[in-house]
């Protein structure tokens, strides 16, 4: 076989791996989208908070070390135990619910009825302020996380086509175990949104605030509970990009490649998000190695996606899965 | 709490029971805006209650009182003999008081059967993880149960052939049949209807009648519903409320409302000296 073919071979496999972790951060906006018609610009925000508790409660951080040092003139900065990682990521997804009861509270409680684009400037201001009170409470140094995922070249495949093709594929072990996790999510979510007493009411209150009323639907619990999921869901993303790059401020910058995968899958869709995310995963490494690289001069990967996404938009706004709008007149 | 064996023989031979439902001296004001004055009445168990006027009689904010989306500014509501509180409006629905809109609120992006299950929330016990347990919890077989009785109601409208149907590709009638399905899918003791008829022809009128009169009979559902349609409300209702300008000038059985000169005045106009 000519070398460029598995070349190519192995950037899509690369490239849907890369797409399955892009899933995962859009998954987080589907799901807010979905319930409350709200694009929240603070997904990425909460992704990089997530992976931040995650890392403090692992090492035993202490909380808002600086301000208190600042204030007792003392110098905490760890207590003297390490939570083992499985513990540390049930606390991390216990805080980020305590952190939708209190977004709930303390934002979208008052802005009930309001036009979509007044609870999305809300969620911008909440994304700086979630910036900032991360650092606060943690501290702003780039953190590595190990919660013992497997790391490396996975050298079954590697020498599993190196026999086959005389060609080694390199693929790295944690974005395999970051597909495994992404399909068991989706599906978890699916199934919870299709078949479960809440994930209906979910979809009730999405629809309509004040049928969902009618039938008895607590518009608060149903929040909350969105809150929960998309930061658990960003707390999932949070774990696999911290694994793979270090948990600092740009991790919150991943949610701007979420956008033309949600362009792409379309805003209200779940399987939407992960095909979406795989389209923009593949396409961008192909696109780089096959036009990119030997005739614009490389680079191509920053932008690629934006300008698929932007074709997209013209020709099927909705996105691939999303709902077509049914307006009868 | 008044006797619940004082009820009534209707016109037709039903037996109605005890109050239910008493409104006392209710008013409602917006700023100035006085929507409703000083009404009182009540709805007895079992019985078709119909609250007519002339636009902007009041009958939306009265039918909003009962639901509990409107707190009143002076007065009482006592339900089942005992005064209610302010109510969040789905604290109302788990009381057993299911509702339809006067302009539709179904959730349209999902399937006809979705939408009535939502009506079985307020009756489907397992939490969040006994969800996730499904079969090992039972959530499973209390799913099944729920979807029986959807099942019943769905043929009792006669609406089997657009089960899976998205409802917001069905039309207007239809619409209004599945809102009344997932009102009745909560069973519950009171139902309040906003216009069930607004906007249908003679045909979906007459099916839409028979419906609110089988409801009645084969569940004993108590109803009130608020009506535009004189011929309408007169050949479906027991007792009729009549409301002008937010103040009460009727309450009797249909012929008592028909013959009452008031009425007549506030519907055919009459000349000021």
């Amino acid at each position: 076989m000519p070398d460029i073919v598995l070349y190519a071979a192995e950037v899509t496999l690369n490239g849907l791996m890369a797409g399955v972790l892009y899933a995962l951060v859009a998954l987080g906006f589907v799901l807010i989208f979905k319930a409350s018609g709200i694009f929240n610009y603070a997904q990425g925000v909460l992704a990089l908070f997530a992976a931040l508790t995650l890392v403090g409660i692992q090492k035993g951080q202490v909380p808002f070390a600086h301000l208190l040092n600042a204030m007792t003139g003392k110098h905490y900065t760890n207590f003297p135990w390490e939570v083992p990682a499985l513990v540390a990521i049930l606390l991390a997804a216990g805080v980020m619910v305590v952190l939708a009861i209190i977004i709930e509270k303390l934002v979208l409680k008052h802005l009930v009825n309001q036009a979509p684009i007044i609870l999305f400037m809300a969620t911008i201001g909440m994304a700086y302020f979630l910036e900032g009170f991360g650092d606060v409470m943690w501290g702003s140094d780039i953190k590595t996380l190990d919660v013992g995922l497997p790391q490396g070249i996975n050298e079954t495949i590697d020498s599993v086509t190196y026999n086959m093709f005389g060609y080694g594929f390199f693929i790295d072990n944690l974005d395999i175990v970051a597909a495994v996790v992404a399909v068991l999510l989706v599906a978890a979510l699916t199934v919870f949104s299709q078949y479960s007493k809440q994930g209906r009411a979910l979809r009730a209150v999405a629809d309509d605030h004040q049928a969902a009323l009618s039938v008895g639907i607590s518009l608060r619990f149903i929040w909350i509970l969105v809150w929960s999921i998309a930061g658990f869901v960003a707390l999932v993303a949070g774990i696999m990009w911290g694994s793979k790059s270090g948990v600092q401020f740009s991790l919150s910058l991943i949610a701007l490649k979420a956008l033309p995968v949600l362009m792409l899958g379309g805003f209200t869709s779940i399987p939407g998000a992960i095909v979406g995310g795989l389209i923009i995963g593949v396409g961008e490494k192909l696109f780089e190695l096959l036009i990119g690289a030997p005739f614009l001069g490389g680079a191509t990967e920053n932008w690629f996606a934006y300008v698929l996404a932007l074709v997209f938009l013209v020709f099927r706004p909705q996105g691939l899965f999303g709902e077509k709008i049914i307006e009868r007149v | 709490m008044n006797d619940m064996s004082d009820g009534y023989v209707t016109a037709d031979g039903r037996q109605i029971g005890g109050v239910i439902m008493e409104m006392k001296n209710i008013t409602l004001r917006f700023g100035g805006v006085v929507a409703i004055k000083d009404i009182s009445f009540d709805i007895r168990d079992g019985e078709i209650r119909a609250i007519i006027g002339p636009n902007g009689a009041g009958k939306s904010s009265m039918l909003n009182v009962i639901s509990g989306f409107y707190i009143p500014t002076e007065g009482e509501v006592m339900f089942k003999g005992v005064k209610r509180g302010p109510m969040k409006p789905y604290q109302v629905a788990r009381l057993g008081i299911a509702r339809t809109f006067q302009n539709i609120a179904l959730f349209d992006g999902m399937s006809v059967l979705d939408n009535i299950m939502t009506g079985r929330l307020t009756h489907m016990k397992s939490g969040l993880l006994a969800q996730a347990g499904w079969w090992w919890t039972g959530a499973a077989k209390e799913e099944d149960e729920h979807r029986e009785k959807v099942e019943k109601i769905i043929d009792f409208l006669e609406i089997q052939n657009i089960r899976k149907t998205p409802v917001g590709r069905l039309p207007y009638g239809l619409k209004k049949r599945v809102e009344l399905a997932r009102a009745l899918a909560a069973e519950p003791k009171l139902l309040l209807l906003d216009e069930p008829m607004a906007g249908m022809n003679v045909e979906e009128k007459e099916d839409m009648s028979r419906f609110i009169l089988d409801v009645n009979d084969e569940f004993g559902t108590t109803i009130v519903l608020i009506e535009h349609d004189m011929g309408v409300v007169m050949d479906l209702s027991d007792r009729v409320v009549v409301m002008d300008y937010g103040k009460k000038i009727g309450d009797g059985t249909p012929d008592e409302v028909r013959n009452n000169q008031d009425v007549i005045d506030a519907y055919l106009g009459v000349a000021h000296d």
